[in-house]
């Protein structure tokens, strides 16, 4: 008879900047001042182009909208350790991650019109159209990864997930997948506490998602997702070590989704309001002033700027959505292959004929 | 030329193709040193290596998946599936993101991925081993779906598929990997995707089939050739098809029948006789006839040949079409 432990497993938590905006210097991420600055006015960007899409959805100018509120500092964090080039794969609450990562806000309010053209990605950028299905952009995720692995072409993909995405095949398959062949890829689970009603409780007996790397062979990690500095810093480490041919990384940025599901959802039939006051003390936005402040970085003065800055920017991105020329109806038949199938061409015509 | 079955053909094609693109990578279960359940990658692995032919964990969606993402970043995978009825858990990946990604990226980001399968059933196999459920992928846009019949094709096709653009579902008749050997050509060919084949000239009637039961459609029609001139086409591509050999066949005898493994309703060879009635019922003196399997799921080995469109079922359909 042998008895004996085979493995034990830590998993590591991170806060860089904690809720009243003191930082741990001991763990600040190399950021210039420059840097900060860029991080913050990403995150009131995001923020303010967020609210301002809400309330089109309120009035009829877009169709459905997911609001990534509380969510800003996971994305912009994130993001902002990627190179252009690495493969973006974000799924319908990243719009955070796709405006630091160059997607004309215009692009987005055109998508939730209802217009394909707004999933296309800038020449200079891999951002994959946004995933509707649940944790399926985690194997695609994965694949880029790998591929760039097996080409040695540098690049890394990031991919953008729920708490809810970790119960799903695709994800284990691609955790797996990742673990196995060492892929160039990072997983970034925004662990909002929800998946639509569903808490995270009721989502997995795991203490905490990051663990879930352990079981594929790979380091996982919780970090404070409402911290923008914590989030830079892992995801950095993350990138930089894909990059190297070092393997994947499953980041859990434990955070909050302060608004509804989506705008067809009403969170007040599942969940307590108190609650969320508690997580609004955690504002992501508000202890990165405070520490900015602090660091003389910040004043009134910045602070409207940016803000006016960024109201300017969604204004001027809601103006050209509005002014966008409709899309031509023939790209619906016209961007399902590569050259039209022989059936195809023939209901093409038929479509163009009932047009006449 | 070499003698080759359709396995070897499937392994030749892969090797031209592995040889001639280096953004050609195989993956699939046990395709490696195993060499593939079926042995279709024999040698592939020692030849070419565990960067291009590589054995993947169990997981069909993961496969799927995985190849989603490597194609958009520049590789071509082909993917093996070791047997049709586990496409099933791939499904989602191959309608909800392979067959969509030229079109919701507006043309940005493509997916040229094949994934094969042997299907079809006649060797015994264990049940969900032997699908044949091309009008499932043949119905999902985005997709192209070819189901050879011959060593000779299997290996054009397949090269075709390879090169091809868009993702494509490569179904191999499993009934006749070994059934059929013939004179395969070592040096490259393709045949072009979406072109039928008249395998049997005849002026009766015409018969449309395409996998494994091409073969046993044309042993099938020999035996009462004295009775009745059948033209045979091998449909070759599922989608697209070729309609215009449809179409010119059928002007020409006037009468036809669509033979295939699948269940019939909503199998295709309902979307065959929607194509006659549009585009040729003045020259139809018989209706178009339907020999398929049957809305059942199919038999486990001891009854499957109740299912599968016997040579009696066939020469059967021929008269209800001749004597109409």
């Amino acid at each position: 008879m042998v008895k004996k432990v085979l493995k034990t497993f830590e998993i590591d938590y991170l806060q860089v900047l904690d809720e009243h905006g003191k930082v741990d210097e001991s763990l600040m991420p190399k950021v210039t001042d420059d840097d900060l600055k860029k991080l913050y006015e990403n995150m009131i960007l995001v923020r303010t182009f967020d609210k301002k899409a809400f309330s089109l959805q309120r009035q009829g100018r877009i169709g459905t909208y997911l609001e990534v509120r509380g969510q800003e500092a996971s994305q912009v964090g994130s993001t902002y350790a990627m190179k252009d080039k690495d493969w973006l794969f974000p799924m319908y609450r990243s719009t955070g991650a796709l405006i630091v990562r160059g997607q004309p806000m215009t692009r987005m309010l055109q998508y939730w019109g209802g217009d394909e053209r707004g999933l296309i990605s800038p020449d200079e950028f891999n951002n994959f159209p946004i995933a509707i299905p649940v944790g399926t952009q985690a194997l695609h995720a994965l694949g880029a990864g790998w591929a760039s692995k097996l080409t040695g072409d540098g690049l890394v993909s990031v991919v953008y997930l729920g708490d809810g995405a970790t119960s799903k095949e695709d994800f284990m398959s691609a955790m797996n997948f990742a673990g196995v062949y060492n892929a160039a890829t990072v997983f970034i689970v925004e662990n909002n506490q929800f998946a639509i009603s569903t808490h995270r409780d009721e989502q997995t007996g795991s203490e905490t998602i990051a663990q879930k790397a352990i079981a594929f062979g790979f380091e996982g990690i919780q970090v404070d997702g409402n911290d923008v500095l914590a989030v830079y810093k892992v995801t950095k480490d993350a990138v930089d070590k894909a990059r190297r041919g070092d393997g994947p990384t499953l980041i859990e940025c434990y955070t909050y989704r302060m608004g509804d599901h989506s705008t067809s959802d009403d969170a007040a039939r599942y969940r307590d309001q108190k609650e969320v006051e508690e997580w609004a003390k955690k504002d992501p936005i508000d202890r990165m002033e405070k520490f900015m402040t602090e660091k003389g970085l910040l004043d009134d003065t910045y602070k409207d700027k940016v803000q006016a800055d960024s109201t300017a920017a969604v204004k001027e991105a809601i103006d050209a959505y509005e002014k966008v020329e409709p899309a031509n109806p023939e790209d619906i038949f016209t961007y399902m292959y590569a050259e039209m199938p022989t059936q195809l061409k023939e209901q093409f015509e038929e479509y163009k004929e009932s047009k006449k | 030329m070499v003698l080759a079955n359709a396995v070897t053909a499937v392994t030749m094609a892969l090797r031209g193709e592995l040889k001639r693109d280096k953004s050609v990578v195989l993956i699939g279960e046990d395709i490696g040193l195993n060499g593939g359940v079926f042995r279709s990658t024999d040698g592939l692995f020692k030849e070419f290596g565990k960067d291009r032919v590589i054995d993947t964990p169990l997981s069909e969606l993961g496969i799927a998946g995985a190849a989603v993402g490597m194609a958009v970043n520049g590789m071509k995978p082909v993917a093996e599936i070791q047997f049709s009825g586990f496409l099933y858990a791939s499904f989602d990946q191959l309608v909800s993101h392979a067959g969509r990604i030229r079109g919701r990226s507006r043309g940005r980001f493509t997916c040229p991925m094949v994934i094969r399968a042997p299907a079809g059933g006649g060797i015994r196999a264990l049940e969900l081993h032997c699908e044949c459920n091309e009008a499932l992928f043949a119905h999902t846009p985005g997709l192209k779906v070819v189901y050879p019949s011959t060593p000779y094709d299997v290996k054009g096709l397949l090269a075709a598929a390879i090169r091809d653009p868009d993702p494509v579902v490569f179904l191999e008749p499993m009934r006749i990997y070994r059934a059929i050997k013939e004179e395969v050509p070592e040096e490259d060919y393709v045949i072009p995707l979406g072109k039928a084949n008249v395998v049997r000239e005849g002026t009766d009637m015409t018969i449309i089939t395409w996998g494994a039961l091409v073969k046993y459609t044309l042993e099938a029609v020999e035996k009462i050739k004295d009775k009745v001139n059948v033209e045979v086409i091998d449909l070759r591509t599922i989608y697209p098809f070729d309609v215009e050999a449809i179409i010119a066949s059928v002007k020409k005898t006037g009468r036809a029948m669509v033979v295939h493994e699948a269940p019939r309703t909503s199998g295709f060879g309902a979307e065959i006789v929607a194509q006659i009635n549009e585009k040729a019922l003045d020259s139809m003196e018989a209706p178009v006839v339907r020999v398929t399997g049957y809305d059942t799921v199919l038999p486990f080995a001891n009854l499957e040949n109740e299912y599968i469109p016997s040579e009696k079922r066939i020469i059967a359909g021929i008269h209800k079409v001749m004597d109409y």
